[in-house]
């Protein structure tokens, strides 16, 4: 990693965001990757890998609940923190700054579309075998 | 959908029009000239043509820039401090524009201010490297060229990945054929455009040039400031300097802003303020407080300096029918964070065209209030600093500054409002307006007082004179 490179080193493992803590800010990964994670009763499931350039927490800066999933450091990482107070700001007098987060959102739910039917259809095979 | 109402549904999504264009569109095949290469032309022309495709219209944009950006020294550089902002760093990244290692030559990730009465340090509030210094050419003198990436160069790369050309020719004036403008170049070519964005800067004369035939039209007020580059080695860089901005609140007269920005190898020497001539580099270089920032407290020789101007009052008004003036050569935020202004502008000035139309109806009923916005917070900002040189005049004010200051970052909890103040004022990162809120305050004002009663009691029986230096 050099001088030159902005946002903040995260060593391997280390946690970015932990799923239900309150948070006010998202991030880009600037250099390396990230494993994003859904904690659930007794498991814990790798949802997706994220790389240089990816938006994650950006649910932040739209409503005040919760981190929905927890993403920790694959290797070392350098993350940029967006504040939600100035990206929120420049969004008032700018309205197109939003749109890459709403695209960033929108490819995750054509994402939940295809994995939900998915697991409907691998469902459905199940209880049709005998 | 049909194209038509596909264009009115993401116009009104985009910027709430409720009226159509009062001037000229755009549409496909429409030709725009963009007279600069710096950062305001490639962010107008990148966000041109960005939001053109996505309303399916194809424009072909054409950024007029003799300069490369890839050679070091004046022939490769647009004459600047180099700092991308804390927020605008944001603000990129969130727009998908990641400044890559090889563009910043340092991540930037606190400030340090140096008094005649101390120094104290402020960290960003998340101990990260959210401040870009950069170099806006290839380098000063003597840089190695394979390790730079110039900030120009590669926002004007970003533009042609989107499909701007990039001719590499000088621009003698535009000529109005029909009541629409063409740019004429000293070879004697012609081109006729539907819109030209001038981006061209302050210290070009080609300002001069247009605007002499625009009778509406005022130039932009500007002002004269200094830089040079000093080559100090990265380790040595490193040792005196760190990932900080070092700036300096000095007693001297027309002496608004001075930093030391470490980059690389090199060290940027800034200087703004009221006309700054000789005289005044002279005094702040014999200035202790500038010393001790070098090695064994010896100034080293630059290895290139300049004195270009800066734009210290908005032209008026920054259009005219089918052309606008980005950046500088429009508006921009005073003293500070010029790329910001350039990339706010740029962007509201691609908006209007794009989305509403290329008539100076247009441009006044959407591209404006985005420059009066930046023009009002600046006239805000002139009391900010007008009130920073009182504080800078007295020794014990120094003192109340620098104790306030050094107490708020010493506690783990509490509020920072000095520092904050102070963070905003040397970052550009947040509107004067709010820095002007913050400082009126009731509870920094008494924070303030309480200091300034404590220095007071520090320098011994309140017998404090002002401690100005001759400049």
């Amino acid at each position: 990693m050099t001088t030159g490179a902005l946002g903040r080193v995260y060593r391997d493992g280390e946690f970015i965001i932990r799923q239900g803590e309150m948070g006010d800010s998202m991030f880009v990964i600037q250099q390396g990757k990230v494993e994003v994670l859904r904690e659930e009763t007794n498991r814990t499931f790798s949802l997706t890998e994220l790389g240089p350039g990816d938006l994650f927490g950006e649910m932040a800066l739209c409503e005040k609940e919760p981190r929905s999933a927890t993403v920790r450091a694959l290797g070392e990482v350098r993350v940029l923190t967006v504040d939600k107070r100035t990206f929120l700001r420049r969004v008032q007098e700018d309205p197109s700054l939003a749109f890459n987060v709403l695209q960033t959102m929108s490819a995750r739910i054509r994402s939940l579309d295809a994995e939900v039917a998915r697991l409907r259809e691998r469902f459905r095979t199940e209880q049709m075998e005998p | 959908m049909r194209w038509g109402q596909t264009r009115a549904l993401e116009t009104q999504l985009t910027a709430g029009l409720e009226k159509g264009p009062r001037g000229p569109v755009l549409e496909d095949g429409s030709r725009v000239a963009v007279l600069g290469g710096g950062p305001a032309g490639s962010f107008f022309s990148f966000f041109l043509k960005k939001m053109a495709a996505a309303i399916d219209v194809d424009v072909d944009v054409v950024i007029y820039e003799p300069r490369f950006f890839t050679s070091s020294g004046p022939a490769g550089c647009n004459h600047c401090g180099g700092v991308v902002s804390e927020s605008l760093v944001q603000l990129l990244a969130t727009e998908g524009i990641n400044l890559p290692a090889g563009v910043v030559q340092r991540g930037i990730d606190s400030y340090v201010i140096h008094m005649d009465v101390g120094s104290v340090r402020i960290d960003t509030p998340l101990h990260e490297k959210r401040i870009a210094a950069l170099y806006r050419g290839n380098g000063p003198r003597t840089s190695e060229l394979s390790e730079t990436i110039g900030f120009d160069r590669y926002l004007q790369d970003l533009a042609a990945e989107k499909g701007v050309r990039i001719q590499r020719q000088l621009v003698e004036r535009i000529d109005w054929t029909g009541g629409r403008p063409a740019v004429v170049c000293p070879d004697g070519s012609r081109e006729t455009y539907d819109l030209v964005a001038v981006a061209a800067g302050v210290n070009s004369r080609l300002m001069e040039t247009i605007v002499a035939d625009l009778p509406e039209v005022r130039l932009p007020k500007k002002t004269k400031t200094y830089i040079c580059e000093f080559r100090l080695g990265r380790d040595v860089v490193e040792r005196c300097l760190g990932p900080s901005m070092h700036v300096f609140v000095l007693d001297l007269p027309r002496l608004e802003f001075a930093a030391l920005i470490p980059k690389g190898d090199f060290v940027t020497m800034c200087l703004l303020g009221d006309d700054v001539d000789d005289q005044l580099v002279s005094s702040f270089l014999a200035a202790d407080e500038v010393r001790a920032c070098f090695p064994d407290g010896i100034m080293p020789e630059h290895v290139c300096h300049c004195f270009p101007h800066i734009n210290v009052g908005a032209a008026d008004p920054p259009f005219a029918e089918r052309l606008v003036f980005v950046g500088d050569s429009g508006v921009a935020r005073l003293y500070k964070d010029g790329i910001g202004s350039a990339y706010r502008t740029a962007k509201a000035a691609a908006r209007t065209a794009v989305y509403h139309g290329v008539g100076a109806a247009d441009f006044r009923e959407h591209f404006l209030p985005a420059c009066r916005a930046i023009d009002f917070d600046n006239s805000l900002g002139r009391i900010v600093f007008a009130s920073s040189a009182l504080v800078q005049r007295w020794r014990f004010s120094r003192r109340a500054m620098l104790r306030m200051t050094a107490h708020e970052q010493r506690s783990a909890r509490g509020p920072r409002r000095m520092s904050s103040v102070l963070w905003d004022v040397f970052t550009g990162s947040a509107p004067y307006r709010d820095v002007f809120l913050r400082s009126l305050h009731p509870a920094f004002i008494a924070s303030l007082l309480w200091n300034v009663l404590g220095a007071l009691a520090a320098v011994g029986n309140g017998s404090v004179r002002g401690t100005r230096r001759a400049s």
